[in-house]
């Protein structure tokens, strides 16, 4: 960016060609419903690590499909895996296989970030 | 001196796998850890030693369970292994009492009739003859049996082997040929002498009427002693393993070991034990409800045995448990798949015959690496001082019908109490060990720990049996921990709540994390009893079904559950009860969505019996919600 | 003689098709298992997008099927019909027949059951109430809590058993986005101090002038709208409900206090219809409604020739679209009477 003599600072963009979304198309071969959110918010709204911080796996699972991945790898730890996302979504979302899969995508692919 | 070149190739195989067998309990023995050891030391030289041999009678050799829960595939099993046994019993006993010699070497009374052709034409001579026959007759029958299954129906064992495909194959050929082999070599051998009884020797003087009986018995008594050799050769690459593992297993388990929650050698030991019968795949529910068909506990034993990666089948099960129940050899399927999950992706190695022969123990299950804390951000506070705390659950959160009846229940019972996760609270950690992270767990664990433990409690209540499992087992906790079931049967009793009678049909569903996971059948069927007319259905206790809703299988789709919620709806309201009760907030939620009957959990229907008390609550003493006393008191 | 066709359910299908079917010469039998007919109707107050009276309609509709050549029969459930060559056998629940040329199956939706959708609390929690509940507070004039005091804060939650995998409806009902417009309006003109908030998923106002009723109601009404699903609510010690969703669009959890909280059931295929249509052998989709022959050029048409659907027993309609889907029907029925 900077070569061209302009900047945007880099927080506030999305930079979708430069992105990489590797952990996103890792989950979503092993679990297609990966794809189907519709970003209703249920799952964060239920969400007992959200009742504690800030964690909403609706805007971490956004965040992969956009590759931004580095705000996900952190956070995806605080998941207690209790299930009740799992049971809200009006999607059918395997929310709690999709959690898993990041973690392990995250393990995969440390040398990865962006 | 008897003796001819045609049995070496059964003399080595024989003596190859009994040095193989002692050699390999040697080794398992060694792995087992020091107090497993002395266990094991205590249990063989003690007495449990008479129930081992018993239990080896009746399950290794009579094949009891398989004959009580499928008497088709039992009568094979118990026709192959009995009937062996029976074989070289009384082959051993034939060639003392008749043979030339006391106490020969195993040979001689294998192929007894080949060294002595002219035994058994009269008198008690061919009354033993007879029973040979009998018992031959008796294996292959089962033999048929099992040739018709294998051609028949889709069987456990043999579908997705990759290099060991083979020799499983000339295993399992090496194993067929060796009864209909010994038919025909004494058959000959008989219609050659006229002897042999009405099996061998009716078939042998139809033979030698037409063939040369003399010259064709000889290739049969090599082909005989080829596939006795070959089969013993083979037999440790195969699932034909568990013959002599299932012994080793029955010493241990009577001896009190447990699979524990680390992989070591009573893990390898029940693997190898089990013989890919396939009833653990009758069972599954993933099976017959949902088409799931290649991650059934016979296909993770397998797999482990072959150092596939097993991460997807070992992750694909609702640990319901309901195989654990059902195996015949009683392996402990469900445990064992923990162990699997811990190890999370397990690497596909490359096996060499000598690596087949002595699994290299140690690379079993790596570690996963260390990852830091995950759940720092959870800060304790002072709670209340309570007698009681009623910890509800993440699921319960999603019912509120049952957190409500329970409120009332509790204010009913008039016990002092504190709603520990009103609020919304943390997870139990059980979730978290189901998908293998113990590790994360723990951390909930100590979290929940040191609160409860700050409030004073003496009784820990949950409506979840998720919660009420991981409490019981893996908190050190000094309360008593109490599902409601179990809760509302004590103040029942204990006179602290007056229930009406409802007048309502009611079949009961078990959650298989209270029921088979911990053992609780019968309280909450005592407490429905109290408030209404209690219904059996087919699937009582042990034998109840999964709801579906299982957080165990994190791998299946939202629509497979429901196919399982599904069935299992349909089975439980069979005879059309009015509500189909159940006892956990997840089998609440899944089979609500699956059946148009009232589906609701034991404390609902408990709060609708309550007796109201006559005098208003509020002329009485303030009976729960602590909160106000509690500031009295600090 | 004049052909005979029987119509299955007094709604506005089936009342509309009943009337024009009339127009064209032939005897009419109407079914309807309430007590009289009007259907959903009858439990309306007022309708989108101009918020006429629901009676206005009704009024329309027992005109057309008033008088001569239209036998309406209430306080009878239809449970199955069978063809015997060019006749139709139709059976109700207390084993009565009646015998007819042609049917027209008309037996319209259920709400869904906002109970099954515990986590909601209907029926655990006083205020909780659904779309319809609302419809009978605003016939009586007065918008009340449980215990007669007026309602400050008020939450709408959009997609109640629509949308929702859980409760095995993947399809959305369309209707309820715009019936929450509308009562949040409503609302406000009843109670003008009362303060209204809808969760939505996604605001499908694909109707004549529904975007417009959305914008009135955001610059006239004030009502507020909050795009994240209501995921679990509970009650606050004082009575009042404590609802959980996320803000999406902030990006926050948001936690909120109300006094009432109106859920938006959707529309599911109807008992009635479930039990007739598999006694009788009509076809259904995965989303249990009856499934047309054609969904372009033969939505009207059964599998079976001789039954035809009107309206809503399809799929989720307006009335302006069942009333130009039951004349369609009647199209079909006048082409079959004229083959055979």
């Amino acid at each position: 960016m900077d070569r061209f003599g302009f900047s945007i600072s880099k927080g506030r963009q999305i930079d979708y060609d430069a992105n990489s979304r590797h952990i996103a198309e890792f989950i979503s071969e092993r679990e297609p419903s990966f794809r189907v959110c519709i970003e209703c918010g249920c799952c964060s709204a239920t969400c007992t690590t959200g009742n504690f911080t800030s964690f909403s796996l609706r805007e971490l699972q956004i965040l992969m499909k956009r590759g931004e991945n580095e705000k996900v790898r952190e956070n995806i730890k605080k998941c207690m895996l209790c299930g009740k996302c799992t049971l809200v979504c009006p999607r059918g979302v395997n929310t709690r296989n999709v959690v898993t899969l990041a973690r392990q995508a995250f393990q995969k692919f440390p040398a990865n970030a962006v | 001196m008897q003796f001819d070149p045609f049995v070496i190739p059964f003399n080595i195989g024989l003596y190859f796998i009994l040095i193989y067998a002692v050699v390999r309990s040697v080794i398992w023995f060694n792995d087992l850890s020091r107090p497993d050891k002395l266990r094991l030391q205590r249990g063989f030289f003690g007495k449990t030693f008479g129930q081992s041999i018993k239990e080896i009678f009746l399950e290794s050799l009579i094949h009891r369970k398989i004959l009580k829960s499928n008497p088709r595939l039992g009568y094979m099993h118990m026709s192959l292994a009995f009937g062996w046994f029976l074989l070289i019993l009384f082959g051993t006993i034939e060639a003392d009492v008749f043979g030339a010699h006391h106490l020969n070497a195993p040979y001689k009374s294998i192929f007894f009739k080949f060294f002595n052709p002219e035994h058994g034409r009269a008198g008690f001579e061919a009354a033993y003859s007879f029973l040979m026959d009998l018992i031959l007759a008796f294996i292959l029958s089962g033999l048929l049996l099992a040739v018709i299954k294998r051609f028949s129906s889709k069987v456990v064992g043999m579908k997705k082997t990759t290099k060991l495909r083979v020799l499983d194959k000339v295993a399992l050929t090496s194993l067929w040929l060796i009864f209909p082999s010994r038919l025909l070599a004494e058959s000959f051998t008989s219609g050659a002498y006229g002897t042999g009884s009405f099996l061998t020797g009716s078939l042998g003087s139809v033979l030698a009427s037409f063939l040369p009986a003399q010259e064709m018995a000889y290739p049969f008594w090599w082909l005989y002693s080829l596939s006795l050799g070959t089969f013993f050769i083979l037999l440790p690459l195969t699932r034909y393993m568990h013959i002599p593992t299932e012994l080793f297993l029955i010493f241990a388990r009577n001896s009190g070991i447990k699979t524990g929650d680390q992989p070591g050698a009573f893990r390898e030991i029940q693997i190898y034990s089990c013989s890919s019968c396939g009833i653990c795949i009758d069972a599954c529910q993933l099976n017959f409800s949902a088409g799931i068909t290649n991650i059934q506990s016979a296909y993770l034993m397998k797999g482990i045995r072959n150092n596939e990666n097993v991460s997807d089948i070992a992750f694909n099960c609702l640990m319901c448990g309901r195989c654990d129940q059902k195996c015949p050899v009683g392996i402990e399927l469900t445990p064992l798949r923990m162990l699997s999950r811990r190890a999370g992706e397990t690497v596909e190695s490359e096996q060499t015959i000598l690596k087949k022969y002595f699994p290299d123990r140690k690379s079993v299950l790596p570690a996963r690496p260390a990852a830091d804390p995950s759940y720092t951000f959870l800060k304790q506070y002072e709670p209340a001082k309570t007698d009681v705390i009623y910890f509800a659950g993440c699921m319960t959160h999603l019912t509120p019908a049952i957190k409500n009846s329970m409120v009332a229940i509790l204010e009913a019972s008039g016990v002092r109490y504190n709603f520990l996760d009103e609020m919304g609270g943390v997870c139990c950690g059980r979730p978290l060990m189901l998908a293998g992270q113990d590790r994360e767990a723990r951390e909930l664990i100590n979290h929940n720990s040191q609160l409860i433990w700050k409030s004073g409690a003496h009784t820990l209540v949950t409506s979840c049996p998720i919660c009420y499992k991981v409490f019981k087992e893996s908190y050190y906790l000094d309360v008593e921990v109490l599902h409601h079931s179990q809760f509302i049967k004590n103040m029942i009793e204990d006179g602290s709540l007056k229930l009406n009678f409802l007048r309502r049909k009611v079949t009961y569903h078990a959650p298989c994390e209270l029921g088979r996971g911990s053992g609780v059948y019968d309280e909450p069927k005592d407490v429905l009893r109290y408030v209404a007319r209690l219904q059996e259905t087919g699937f009582e206790d042990k034998n109840s079904l999964c709801c579906g809703g299982s957080l165990g299988n994190i791998k299946i789709s939202s629509r497979q559950k429901s196919m399982i919620a599904h069935d299992v709806a349909a089975e439980l309201t069979k005879d059309n009860p009015d509500i189909l009760a159940t006892s956990c907030p997840l089998c609440k939620k899944t089979l609500a969505a699956a059946t148009t009957t009232k589906v609701a959990d034991i404390s609902e229907i408990v709060a609708d019996a309550i007796i109201k008390p006559a005098i208003k609550k509020k002329l009485t003493e303030p009976a729960g919600k602590v909160k106000m006393q509690a500031d009295f008191q600090n | 003689m004049n052909k005979h066709v029987v119509v299955i359910g007094g709604g506005v299908a089936g009342m509309e098709a009943a009337g024009q079917l009339r127009k064209t010469g032939f005897e009419v039998s109407l079914f309807e298992k309430e007590e009289k007919p009007g259907g959903h109707l009858n439990k309306w107050y007022k309708l989108f997008p101009d918020r006429r009276p629901s009676s206005e309609v009704k009024e329309y509709l027992d005109n057309i099927t008033s008088g001569e050549g239209i036998k309406i029969i209430t306080g009878k459930t239809i449970e199955k019909i069978v063809q015997n060559k060019n006749q139709f056998h139709i059976s109700d629940k207390e084993g009565s027949e009646y015998t007819a040329d042609a049917v027209i199956v008309a037996t319209g939706f259920d709400l869904f059951k906002s109970a099954r959708k515990e986590e909601y609390g209907y029926g655990i929690y006083d205020n909780v109430i659904t779309s319809a509940d609302l419809e009978e507070m605003f016939r009586k004039g007065s918008i009340t809590l449980v215990n007669g005091r007026t309602p400050e804060t008020i939450g709408i939650v959009h997609c109640v058993g629509s949308r929702d995998e859980k409760m095995g409806n993947l399809y959305c009902s369309k209707l309820c986005c715009v019936t929450a417009v509308k009562q949040a309006i409503e609302i406000r003109e009843h109670l003008p101090s009362a303060k209204v908030f809808c969760f939505y998923m996604d605001m499908r106002m694909g109707g004549a002038y529904y975007e417009e009723l959305y914008r009135e109601a955001q610059e006239e009404w004030g009502v507020n709208f909050i795009r994240g699903k209501v995921s679990e609510v509970s009650e606050s010690i004082n009575n009042r409900l404590v609802i959980k969703s996320e803000d999406t669009l902030a990006g926050k959890p948001l936690k909120m206090l109300v006094d009432m909280l109106v859920l938006m059931a959707g529309m599911e295929m109807s008992e009635e219809g479930l039990k007739l249509g598999d006694s009788s052998g009509l076809k259904r989709g995965d989303n249990r409604f009856f499934s047309p022959a054609d969904h372009h050029f033969g939505s009207n048409k059964s599998n079976l020739k001789g039954i035809y659907y009107a309206g809503t027993c399809t799929m989720p309609m307006n009335i302006t679209e069942t009333i130009s889907h039951a004349r369609a029907a009647v199209m079909d029925v006048i082409e079959y009477l004229k083959e055979s």
